[in-house]
């Protein structure tokens, strides 16, 4: 039927009337209705308001002009549907194409309002009470982590730990001899861009031979410990935060629990055991990368036996810099390792939440391992380091 | 009501939620000794969620599970853990642990809470593969063997500790017909052999007429079971309009469909 009244008026526009007859109200309805020509059409609200309506009239509609249609023509006539059910008319679709007819029975009779959010109601006060309240029970379970991973060590060093011997070497392995190139790379740059910089501005005092105290202390103190804790947290933490997230909505940690492992014991402990082990090892590392920069640099701009060098660092640099930045790289990588694994842990069960837990991980990483730097260096000023 | 001698599960006025939205309340059934238990329902209804509170993933906001006579989530952890120990549980996905090769996941429980020498777990783990057909995956890993090998191998591991519990979360969701009733034969053979008491969540009819002999049928629109009875005996006697729709696959509950019958002409 329909390719018939196709062939009589292949090209007109679509269009539409309401008549009263005896019988009841009539909609014509006729032309072309293709949504993706640009021809689609609504129902004005006040397409009725000419006509009687009332309980109990029908109305019906008919097609007989009725050119191609697509989408454009079902949600016109999905307009009428909700129209006539917000008005009591009976709607009589028989001269409807069958398909449509089929199409429009799957709609309902009025647009059902999206649902709203669950916690889209709830006023400030019980948003800050909400708020307050997790802020309490995250620091609890940080807390409960922290005494975990405490009792894994403990159990670790008693020869009685439920951790796997191969997981953390895996990790080992990864967060130590396959960092070695991009920390490398950083603490070299860093140490050349040092004595470069520290060289034009201490030439002006004719104290260039301080650039070995300023790259040394730099690097040793502050900087290397700094850049390798970034590093760090961009590329392990991020790594164990998506890992865990990922374990999560694959149903793994779940497993483990009702299996009675311990999480703590058996995915955190490897974890973090292995950036503590392996990050003070790479800030020492890294210092000497960097001071061999600040070396290079020095070699090429300024006049100075290369073993001359050396021995002002070593003589201008105290062991204490080297300690205090041990200590600092310690206490950054057990922070920046505890952070992803809770981070992972709390991530939702999506893949978007993978993504969200990895950029989350490695933010807090950061500003929290300079924050860290920052109570550290007022430490040591009381302390007087 | 206290549940006789054959009953190893009694769940009774159970209520679950996720914070104020309630998912499933009035929750009671007896779980016999020995029995396969379906839960049923539509999609979202809440069968996981039960199951998860089954098995120690989400307290429940009131009512009791029974397990042997101990009120499960009236102990403490480590009292939980321990009736855990009785408990095998197939996840959806299978949920190995993706570090570690198949050999190893199943391998991992025997490690954990045995004495069992190496060798001595080898062949448990050889065993439990042998048993769902997948001695020869024991050292592939996860992400090298497709979905329906992961199923089976979540199930080797799921009786790795002979467990008198099994619990499968949507055994064969995923799975083509062919793996799946192969699926349905192994829980079989496994409730024979094993003497395992089975709780399985599934929409999938043919594997529940197959194997379970009672169960619930819990409704997504009351937030309650309506029905209690093996897949069967709902599919021929039950009147309700939701379970009929269910159990007979109509694609709408028989109140709409009179209603669209009503617009069509």
């Amino acid at each position: 039927m329909t390719q018939e009244h196709a062939a009589l008026q292949p090209t007109s526009s679509p269009s539409w009337s309401i008549t009263d007859t005896p019988e009841g109200l009539c909609l014509t309805l006729g032309g072309r209705w293709k949504a993706l020509s640009g021809e689609a059409m609504r129902l004005p609200d006040n397409a009725f308001s000419s006509v009687r309506t009332g309980t109990g009239r029908t109305l019906f509609i008919k097609t007989d002009d009725l050119g191609d249609w697509d989408s454009s023509f079902i949600t016109f006539i999905w307009n009428v549907k909700q129209a006539a059910g917000r008005l009591s008319l009976r709607l009589d679709c028989q001269a409807l194409p069958a398909s449509a007819q089929r199409l429009l029975a799957l709609l309902p009779d009025r647009a059902t309002p999206p649902a709203p959010h669950q916690d889209s109601r709830e006023g400030p006060l019980a948003r800050l009470g909400g708020a307050t309240l997790d802020v309490f029970h995250e620091i609890g379970t940080c807390t409960t982590l922290v005494a975990e991973v405490g009792h894994g060590v403990i159990q670790c060093l008693r020869g009685r730990s439920s951790m796997r011997l191969k997981d953390l070497l895996v990790d080992i392995w990864n967060a130590g001899p396959s960092a070695l190139l991009i920390v490398s790379i950083v603490n070299f740059l860093i140490g050349a861009i040092l004595a470069f910089v520290g060289l034009l501005e201490l030439r002006k005092f004719a104290a260039e031979i301080y650039v070995t105290n300023l790259v040394g202390i730099a690097s040793a103190r502050e900087i290397s410990a700094i850049m390798t804790a970034i590093i760090m947290a961009g590329r392990t933490g991020g790594a164990y935060a998506a890992r865990i997230s990922t374990m999560q909505g694959n149903e793994e940690i779940d497993a483990l629990q009702v299996t009675g492992i311990s999480l703590a014991g058996y995915i955190l402990l490897p974890s973090i055991l292995s950036l503590v082990i392996m990050m003070p090892l790479l800030y020492l590392y890294g210092t000497m990368v960097a001071i061999f920069g600040g070396f290079v640099v020095s070699m090429t701009m300024m006049d100075l036996s290369p073993i001359g060098y050396w021995l002002t660092t070593f003589d201008g640099v105290d062991l204490n810099q080297f300690i205090f930045g041990f200590v600092k790289a310690f206490f950054f990588a057990g922070f920046i390792a505890l952070a992803a694994c809770r981070v992972g842990l709390k991530a939702g069960r999506s893949a978007a939440d993978v993504g969200i837990a990895a950029t989350r991980a490695v933010v807090i990483g950061i500003v929290g391992v300079i924050a860290l730097d920052a109570i550290f260096a007022v430490l040591a000023n009381a302390v007087g380091i | 009501m206290m549940p006789d001698r054959d009953t190893l599960i009694a769940v009774r006025d159970l209520q679950l939620s996720f914070g104020p939205k309630i998912i499933q309340k009035n929750v009671s059934f007896d779980l016999k000794r020995g029995s396969i238990f379906a839960v049923m329902g539509g999609s979202g209804c809440g069968k996981s969620t039960l199951l998860r509170s089954m098995i120690g993933l989400l307290r429940p906001t009131a009512g009791r599970i029974m397990i042997g006579g101990d009120d499960y989530w009236g102990q403490d952890e480590a009292r939980r853990t321990a009736i855990n120990r009785r408990y095998g549980v197939l996840f959806q996905s299978g949920a190995l642990w993706s570090s570690m090769t198949v050999g190893e996941n199943v391998a991992l429980p025997l490690e954990m809470f045995t004495d069992l020498k190496p060798d001595a777990i080898e062949q448990l783990v050889r065993l439990k593969l042998g048993l769902v057909g997948m001695e020869h995956a024991i050292d592939l890993f996860p992400f090298e063997i497709s979905g329906g090998m992961r199923k089976r191998a979540g199930l080797a591991r799921a009786i790795a500790l002979e467990p008198d519990i099994l619990f499968f979360d949507e055994p064969s969701a995923g799975l083509d017909p062919i793996t799946s009733a192969r699926l349905d034969d192994l829980i079989l053979t496994l409730r024979d052999g094993l003497g395992a008491t089975i709780v399985i969540v599934s929409h999938e009819l043919p594997s529940l007429f197959t194997i379970a002999d009672d169960g619930i049928f819990l409704d997504a629109v009351t937030h309650q079971p309506i029905a209690h009875g093996s897949p069967r005996d709902l599919h021929d006697s039950c009147t309700l309009p939701e379970v009929t729709a269910f159990m007979h696959r109509s694609a709408s509950i028989p109140s709409q469909t009179e209603q669209k019958a009503e617009q069509h002409v």
